[in-house]
C-alpha cells in the first residue's frame, strides 16, 4: 500500500458534461450526445471543440507507420553528394556521423547522431508504446507516461537539424567545377520522417492515458 | 457552481477550481502536474518591446550577408536565402519550401500575428479577427525552427573548417540575437490574460 492518498472521487471535464477548449482552455458545456458528432465551436476563440482529439489512436498509428516506412530510405540513400574536381562522393546520415568520429569531432558526431538517428527512432518507439498502453487500458504510471509524451512532443523538431546542415552546405560549397555539394534523395525522405512524427505527436491525446484510470473508479 | 473559476487540465482532463494566481506564481494540475496558469508580470509591455526588436533583427538577418566561403583567393558570399534557392535549383522544391517555411515564413508570420494581437490588447482595443489570429499563432509555434537552423550553422562550420575559411557576416549575429529575443517574447506573453481580455468590456 502506498502513502496516505486522498480517495476523492475524480471528476474530469468529460464526466461533468463539459469540454475544455483545446486552444484557449475555456470550459464549455458539451452538447447532448447526439449533437457531439456535429462540430461545435468554442464561443470565445472559435476553435472546434473536442472532448478528446478525434480518432487519436488510429491517426497516430497511421502516422507512426508512415514515418517508419520513410525512415528506411532516409537512412539508406545518400543525404549529400560532394563533387570535387571530378570526384564524386555520397554520404548517408550514418557515414556523416562516422566522418565526424574519425576526424575527432566527437561532440558534433554526438549531436548529429542524437538529432538524426536516435531521436526519430526513440520517438517512434515511445509513440508506439504510448498507443499500445492506451489500447490495453494500462494503469501503469500515468504521470510518467504523460511526461514522456510531453518530452517526445517537445524534442521532435530538433531532428530538422540535418536538413538545415544540408541547406547551409549546399549554399556555401557551390564553386562550379572546383567543388559542389548537392542534396541527395535521403534529405527529402528524412524531412518527411521529421514532419510526420511531429504531426503524429500532435495527434496523440494524452488524456487517453488518464481515461483508463477513470474507468476503474466507476 | 459557476464555470468561471473552474478549469480542466488539457493533459489529463481533471476538473479543478483555480484560485486567483498572484503575479509571478503558477497553478499546477493536482493530478498530473502540468502548468495550468502562469501569471506573468507586465505581460503586454515586455513582449511588445521584444517583438519590435525582433522585427528589426528579422529584416537585418535577411538583408545582410550570412556566411562567406574563402579559399585560396576564392570568395563566395551567401545570404540566408541562398541555400533555399540552391535546393530549389537542384530540383528539391519541396525541401526548399519546407526550409523556407520553418526559417522565414513561420517566424515572419509569428512576428506579424503577435504584433497584430498584442498592440490592440495592450491599448484595450479590439481589431477584427484578433482572437482568431491568436488561436492560429499557437499552431505556428512548433514549426518555428530558427534556433535549430543556428545549430546547423555550427555543425556546418565544423564540417567545412578543414576545407576552407568561413567568415560569419552580420546576418549570423542578427540571427543569434533574433533567437533570444523571440524566445524571451514567447516566454513573456501570458496567453491566459489575452483570452481574458476577450470577455473584458472595451
Amino acid at each position: 500500500m502506498g502513502g496516505p492518498s486522498v480517495k476523492k472521487p475524480i471528476l474530469t471535464a468529460r464526466r461533468a458534461g463539459l469540454i475544455a477548449c483545446s486552444v484557449c482552455h475555456l470550459l464549455c458545456q458539451a452538447g447532448p450526445p447526439e449533437a457531439t458528432s456535429r462540430a461545435s465551436k468554442c464561443p470565445r476563440c472559435g476553435a472546434t471543440l473536442h472532448s478528446r482529439k478525434p480518432d487519436s489512436i488510429a491517426r497516430t498509428w497511421a502516422l507512426v507507420i508512415a514515418a517508419c516506412i520513410f525512415y528506411i530510405p532516409a537512412n539508406v540513400l545518400p543525404m549529400t553528394t560532394v563533387t570535387s574536381l571530378g570526384m564524386v562522393q555520397s554520404d548517408t546520415i550514418m557515414s556523416g556521423v562516422i566522418y565526424f568520429v574519425q576526424s575527432g569531432s566527437w561532440p558534433i558526431a554526438l549531436v548529429i547522431f542524437i538529432a538524426s538517428i536516435f531521436v526519430p527512432l526513440v520517438k517512434l518507439f515511445i509513440l508506439g508504446f504510448l498507443l499500445i498502453s492506451v489500447q490495453f487500458r494500462s494503469h501503469y504510471r500515468p504521470k510518467d507516461r504523460t511526461r514522456l509524451y510531453l518530452i517526445t512532443e517537445a524534442v521532435g523538431r530538433w531532428s530538422m537539424l540535418d536538413i538545415f546542415v544540408v541547406t547551409i552546405l549546399v549554399a556555401l560549397v557551390n564553386l562550379g567545377a572546383l567543388a559542389t555539394i548537392q542534396a541527395g534523395p535521403a534529405a527529402l525522405h528524412f524531412a518527411a520522417v521529421v514532419v510526420i512524427t511531429m504531426v503524429a505527436a500532435m495527434s496523440f491525446d494524452p488524456r487517453l492515458i488518464w481515461d483508463a484510470k477513470e474507468k476503474r473508479h466507476e | 457552481m459557476s464555470l468561471a473559476h473552474l478549469m480542466a487540465c488539457h493533459d489529463c482532463d481533471l476538473l479543478q477550481r483555480i484560485p486567483s494566481v498572484p503575479e509571478g506564481a503558477a497553478a499546477l494540475c493536482r493530478r498530473c502536474g502540468t502548468v495550468l496558469i502562469q501569471n506573468k508580470p507586465k505581460s503586454f509591455q515586455r513582449p511588445l518591446a521584444l517583438l519590435f526588436a525582433g522585427a528589426i533583427l528579422f529584416v537585418m538577418f535577411n538583408a545582410f550577408p550570412f556566411l562567406t566561403f574563402k579559399k585560396e583567393g576564392l570568395e563566395h558570399q551567401t545570404h540566408v536565402i541562398t541555400g533555399i534557392r540552391q535546393l530549389a535549383d537542384q530540383g528539391m522544391e519541396a525541401l526548399a519550401a519546407l526550409v523556407a517555411i520553418n526559417l522565414l515564413i513561420v517566424p515572419g508570420l509569428h512576428l506579424l500575428a503577435s504584433l497584430y494581437v498584442l498592440v490592440p490588447v495592450s491599448l484595450n482595443r479590439k481589431v477584427p479577427g484578433m482572437f482568431r489570429v491568436f488561436r492560429y499563432l499557437r499552431l505556428l509555434q512548433p514549426w518555428h525552427m530558427v534556433e535549430i537552423f543556428m545549430l546547423g550553422v555550427l555543425v556546418s562550420l565544423v564540417k567545412l573548417a578543414k576545407m576552407a575559411q568561413i567568415i560569419p557576416g552580420v546576418a549570423v549575429y542578427s540571427l543569434t540575437a533574433f533567437i533570444f529575443v523571440m524566445a524571451a517574447a514567447s516566454a513573456a506573453i501570458d496567453p491566459h490574460e489575452v483570452w481574458e481580455r476577450w470577455e473584458a468590456p472595451r
